[in-house]
């Protein structure tokens, strides 16, 4: 017996793998059906489905670099603090004195990568008519990912705070002061008001609501340090995992009828 | 002028970049050798049928040398001699404008429908890839062009116009493809080999060198490039130019044409509202999961206006191309502060109002006299910009059922009033960017409808 299969055979082993490896047919049927993790797929998919030339990988990819950029995420939150005094320190630290510290550029690239991944995907799955009947819903579920994936590199890039990020995120946040109604310098705001006293103000706005001030300043890098670590992803992990479930529903990858 | 032009890196570095070249040229080569194609010269030379390997042997060697060069003469950067040339990059910085991009970016667009059986054979395809690549390599012997796309939050940018290229090509050959077996009643090239498969080997597999390999890219890119990092955030010091993250540069741009809570606030809107609306305004059964241009050609061609024209080239202007002040540069242009831009936009209501013979009957713009009620200005407001206000409601209101009784008169046969009235709605505020640029340029129009008052231009 070989040191594969007495590891194989042991106790420990058929534990935790509820069957034995997937060298025949039939175990490889097994095993799409009893590993947690293979189980999102199906067990045996038509050849144009998984061919490159067809989805160009380009969904498989982008939840990879979603992955990716969890892992790293989470070991950039052990360097980081989100205030004032930290935040840039934090990030000159990582560069100059952490170990092996590529961490930051995996997870900047990574991103840059995961918002041209999601076009492409996109583009993808409407040069294939994949949004036809009946996966209409399922597309409706990729753009609010589309956005959510914009709002999370946004979100991101303030938080190294250096003048990159501040100015960039000043930029994009300044037009939320022309929401109509909403933001104090947007048309119709005015109608807002009660015996004359505006109701939006630049102290109330959806401006204000954003960066939690008037100004990119300390509530914002909390607020934003927030939406980046958890409140997104969160929602995003949820929608993947419908995103996934439809796929499988609705039929599998598109394919000529 | 400005910078040195190059240094021993920059040398040293195009040198690996035609090593790639080479390299890819030399695989090309016993690709097209093995194919057999031949090629005939023109009469001038006889006539005679050469093979093409020959001529890509012949490429590929002159690469070689351009690649020794660069590997041997890093030393001596200043009188290196393999540079963009200078006619040419006069030549382009000074045909580079706003207007110039555009259209050009348009025309392409155009070109590429029109042309694309003939742009998906394999040489075509590899040869303008080649032709980029080496553009790419030339350009970045420029000093101001370097400054710009060696950022390196800039280098994914450049990725991604070189990787939608290939898969807008990919799309076109595989569409091309079926379109012929469609007109021939064969089967198309996804019911080709489509039987079932085990996941577990087959994607399983797939999966995991894929994930090795990105894996791999995102390291060697990390090792390579670091993540930039300026100086401490400062509430004072404003640079020049303030930009939003590369993604959003599509929108900022738009902010040359529009206000804000249009560019930033409605459009987007509408855009991802339109992304959402796709799939149930569009009634055409045909193209569901294969590759096909000839059955969705309306379809695919305003997808592609919108993510081709409208989006990524407009991202590319907004990062290379959009310097201090938001003024435009050449991509070989130092970006100078001081650089001067004529600015004078007139309102439509000025052209109406102060630019007419109505300026000498009524002396100029309608306002409201001093001390009168909200209301009464609000009459003067809508005099003033009555004309506009007409224009823009005519434009939602009245263009749908006519386009709907005329040229789109099928389409709204087949969609119903409620599908008909949204797609209309959403073509016409995708056209209302391009509309606005071109009146703009023509007419330096700022806005069709202007009340400052209310902070509602448009
Ligand atoms: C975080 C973002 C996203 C992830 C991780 C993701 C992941 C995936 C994966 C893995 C697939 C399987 C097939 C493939 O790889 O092409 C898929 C299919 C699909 N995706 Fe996404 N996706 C994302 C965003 C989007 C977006 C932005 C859209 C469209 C607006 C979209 C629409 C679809 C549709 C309609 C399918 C079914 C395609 C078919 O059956 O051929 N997804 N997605």
């Amino acid at each position: 017996m070989s040191v594969g299969d007495y590891i194989r055979n042991s106790q420990i082993w058929k534990s935790i793998f509820r069957h034995p490896a997937p060298y025949d047919r039939r175990n490889r049927v097994i095993v799409m059906l009893t590993n947690f993790f293979l189980h999102l797929h199906p067990v045996n998919v038509r050849q144009q489905g998984i061919s490159l030339s067809y989805t160009w990988c380009m969904g498989g990819i982008t939840f990879f670099l979603f992955l990716v950029e969890t892992i790293t995420g989470v070991l950039l939150m052990f360097y980081y603090r989100p205030t004032l005094e930290w935040a840039f320190n934090d990030i000159l630290a990582l560069r100059d004195v952490v170990t092996l510290g590529i961490m930051r550029e995996i997870h900047r690239w990574g991103a840059h990568a995961m918002v041209i991944t999601v076009w492409l995907h996109m583009y993808r799955v409407f040069l294939t008519g994949s949004y036809k009947p009946p996966r209409e819903f399922n597309w409706v579920v990729g753009v609010l990912l589309l956005v959510l994936t914009l709002l999370l590199s946004f979100t991101g890039y303030l938080l190294p705070w250096d003048q990159l990020a501040i100015w960039a995120i000043t930029v994009g946040s300044n037009m939320a002061r022309a929401t109509p109604f909403l933001g104090h310098e947007g048309p119709g705001y005015q109608i807002l008001n009660i015996g004359g006293y505006d109701l939006i103000t630049n102290a109330s706005d959806a401006r204000f609501i954003l960066l939690g001030g008037r100004f990119v300043g300390e509530e914002t890098l909390n607020r934003f340090y927030i939406l980046h670590c958890v409140a997104i992803p969160l929602v995003v992990a949820t929608l993947i995992a419908i995103h996934f479930w439809r796929v499988r529903k609705d039929g599998g990858i598109s394919q000529p009828l | 002028m400005h910078g040195k032009e190059l240094t021993e890196h920059v040398v040293f570095g195009l040198g690996w970049i035609y090593l790639i070249l080479v390299v890819m040229n030399a695989a090309w080569t016993v690709r097209s050798y093995k194919s057999r194609r031949h090629f005939e010269l023109p009469e001038v030379f006889g006539g005679a049928e050469v093979p093409t390997a020959g001529i890509w042997a012949a490429y590929t060697a002159i690469l070689m040398m351009i690649a020794t060069a660069h590997f041997t003469g890093a030393s001596n950067p200043d009188d290196f001699l393999l540079t963009m040339p200078d006619v040419i990059r006069n030549w382009i910085n000074l045909m580079a404008n706003p207007v110039s991009f555009f259209a050009a970016s348009t025309g392409l667009f155009c070109l590429m429908i029109m042309f694309r059986r003939w742009l998906v054979q394999d040489h075509i395809g590899w040869l303008l890839l080649n032709a980029s690549l080496v553009f790419t390599a030339l350009s970045m012997t420029d000093y101001d062009f370097r400054q710009i796309v060696g950022k390196p939050d800039n280098v994914p940018i450049v990725a991604m116009l070189f990787i939608v290229g290939f898969f807008t090509w990919l799309y076109f050959k595989k569409a091309v493809e079926n379109d012929d077996r469609i007109d021939q009643g064969r089967p198309l090239l996804e019911q080709e080999n489509n039987e079932k498969v085990l996941v577990w080997p087959d994607l399983v597999y797939t999966e995991l060198i894929c994930m090795v390999v990105v894996t791999a890219g995102l390291v060697l890119w990390g090792i390579a490039l670091q993540a930039p990092l300026e100086e401490p955030a400062s509430s004072v010091k404003t640079p020049n130019p303030s930009k939003a993250p590369w993604y959003f540069l599509g929108l900022q741009e738009m902010l040359v044409y529009f206000d804000p809570w249009l560019a930033g606030v409605v459009l987007p809107s509408i855009i991802l509202v339109g992304l959402m609306a796709i799939p149930y305004i569009d009634f055409n059964k045909l193209g569901n999961g294969y590759y096909t241009f000839n059955q969705r050609k309306f379809a695919v061609i305003t997808f592609m206006f919108g993510f081709l024209p409208l989006w990524v080239a407009m991202i590319i202007l907004g990062t290379f191309l959009r310097g201090p002040n938001w003024n435009f540069f050449g991509i070989y242009e130092f970006w100078d502060v001081h650089k001067l831009e004529a600015l004078n936009n007139v309102n439509l209501s000025e052209y109406l109002w102060v630019y007419s013979p109505l300026n000498s009957m009524f002396g100029g713009l309608p306002t409201a006299p001093a001390g009168a009620g909200a209301l009464e200005g609000a009459g003067y407001i809508f005099l003033r910009e009555g004309l506009g206000i007409v224009l823009v409601l005519m434009y939602f209101f009245a263009l749908p059922p006519i386009l709907a009784g005329t040229v789109f008169r099928r389409f709204y046969l087949r969609m119903g009033f409620l599908r008909f009235m949204v797609l209309a709605n959403l073509a016409l505020w995708m056209a209302s960017l391009p509309i606005k640029m071109v009146l703009r340029w023509s007419v330096n129009m700022k806005y069709i409808v202007a009340i400052p008052e209310y902070f509602f231009n448009i």
